[in-house]
């Protein structure tokens, strides 16, 4: 194939994504999860790449969990994401941006349902004045915040501290990309490279210096699965599919994996240790296990944050080799202390997962 | 080892590359029906033997061709020869003399 030609194919892959002036919205469980993560990208946003960028602390959730798990009708989660839409209207916004993948898919699938259905967006116009005296506003352009890191990641790496290098060997680092299913699954022509050839973890590590990692089931689900963790005894599902990844990967030797859904990381960080604690299996390098990262928690390493204030302490799985490799330094007393000082309480350390 | 209430479940990956499947390359030399088969069924669906017995023909010869073999010969001692699966197969194999090679060859 001639390079043009490969050109114009992955031209139809491109999303457009507006530069300036977004309304952000937070995720329910990354806030829980990785803490770090949002404040990182909203302080690289506004501080280091001078955009604006407005939240307001009157979002609520986009009620995917209880959508995604059967607990709410479809119209009531219509009617809460109407008020989030009303909501960046109220503010003068255009462009919406969020922080949860799964929300990301519930916004992209609702608007979708609304341009289809025109009967059931007026419907649920009239909920939403019924309930909250508010007129919906749809967004003109809507992203996930992985595009808009995505966007500047060129602008990052001109700023950058670290790159994703082993400074031991001079190497890349060898990167496993993850992306969420929610991201480009559903609607493929919602996300950067479609759902055939995602790319936008993949072109921050290429620019940040890294080694993307292509293995079997690079694509197959994490397993968080909203139905399979909820219920205790499903977790097994959730936590083989996980398995699977791993042991695919497992062979790649890879350093490090970067994320962009809340909960792929999270269950990727955590299996490891509850395999681990199951089986005796260790992945990565001295029984360290692989460490699972936000793509805003490897922006933030790269532009040199601080690994603490970023909650790199809250994984399980241990960063210090790969900060280690990076060339970050850190003190390792400052590891559990929060923001006033005062030492908070240590974890347990498990059983078989070597932790720092 | 902790208890967390839920456990791994074994992966249903085939990794055709790893498995040994010399036997089968010979019964295929033996009886080139063998790769024939669609696994459409109508031969366990016809089977008087695999009304009382777990004697499946279909799922016997998928697994001989990835090579899983020792969880499904044992069925073929259920096998009465009756020869009816011949007569109803749609790709027209002597499965009875398929069956006698599979014994032959496996060593059952």
């Amino acid at each position: 194939m001639i390079f043009q030609g490969k050109q114009k194919i992955w031209s139809d892959y491109q999303k457009e994504i507006p530069d300036d002036h977004w309304f952000y919205v937070r995720s329910c469980i990354r806030q829980g999860f990785f803490p770090g993560s949002e404040v990182a990208f909203l302080d690289i946003c506004r501080n280091k790449l001078e955009k604006d960028f407005f939240e307001t602390e009157h979002h609520t959730t986009c009620g995917g969990i209880a959508y995604h798990a059967e607990a709410l009708p479809q119209e009531t989660m219509m009617t809460i994401i109407a008020r989030q839409f009303a909501l960046m209207g109220e503010h003068g916004y255009k462009n919406y941006v969020c922080s949860c993948i799964t929300s990301f898919g519930l916004y992209t699938e609702v608007l979708e349902d609304w341009r289809t259905f025109p009967d059931l967006e007026a419907k649920i116009r009239e909920h939403l004045w019924k309930s909250c005296r508010r007129e919906l506003t749809k967004p003109e352009y809507l992203a996930h915040a992985s595009d808009i890191i995505y966007k500047f990641r060129n602008e990052i790496a001109a700023r950058a501290k670290h790159r994703l290098v082993n400074k031991f060997t001079g190497e890349p680092l060898r990167v496993v990309e993850h992306i969420g299913c929610h991201y480009s699954k559903m609607f493929p022509s919602k996300g950067v490279g479609g759902a055939e050839y995602p790319y936008v973890l993949a072109g921050m590590i290429d620019s940040w210096a890294g080694e993307v990692i292509d293995y079997p089931e690079r694509r197959h689900c994490c397993g968080f699965g909203f139905r399979q963790y909820l219920v205790k005894a499903n977790r097994g599902y959730s936590m083989s599919n996980t398995y699977k990844k791993f042991e695919s990967m497992e062979p790649y030797k890879p350093d490090m994996i970067i994320t962009n859904c809340p909960g792929c990381p999270y269950f990727m960080d955590r299996w490891q240790y509850v395999i681990a604690e199951q089986t005796g299996k260790t992945y990565g390098e001295n029984g360290y296990g692989i460490p699972v990262f936000t793509y805003e928690e490897v922006a933030g390493l790269v532009l040199g944050y601080d690994p603490w204030d970023l909650g790199l302490q809250l994984h399980q799985v241990a960063v210090e080799p790969l900060l280690d490799k990076m060339g970050i330094k850190y003190n390792k007393k400052d590891k559990y202390k929060g923001k006033g000082g005062k030492l908070l309480q240590m974890p347990e350390f498990p059983m078989n997962i070597k932790c720092c | 080892m902790i208890d967390f209430g839920y456990s791994l479940t074994p992966s249903s990956t085939i990794e055709i590359d790893d498995a040994d499947l010399s036997l089968f390359d010979e019964l295929c030399a033996l009886e080139p029906d063998a790769i024939k088969c669609m696994s459409c069924g109508s031969c366990a669906a016809s089977c008087t033997a695999g009304v009382f017995t777990d004697v499946n023909l279909r799922k016997v010869l998928l697994c001989l061709q990835r090579g899983q073999q020792e969880d499904v010969l044992p069925q073929l001692k259920s096998c009465m020869l009756c020869g009816k699966c011949y007569i109803v197969c749609p790709r027209g194999i002597n499965t009875r003399h398929l069956i006698l090679s599979i014994c032959k060859i496996y060593n059952i």
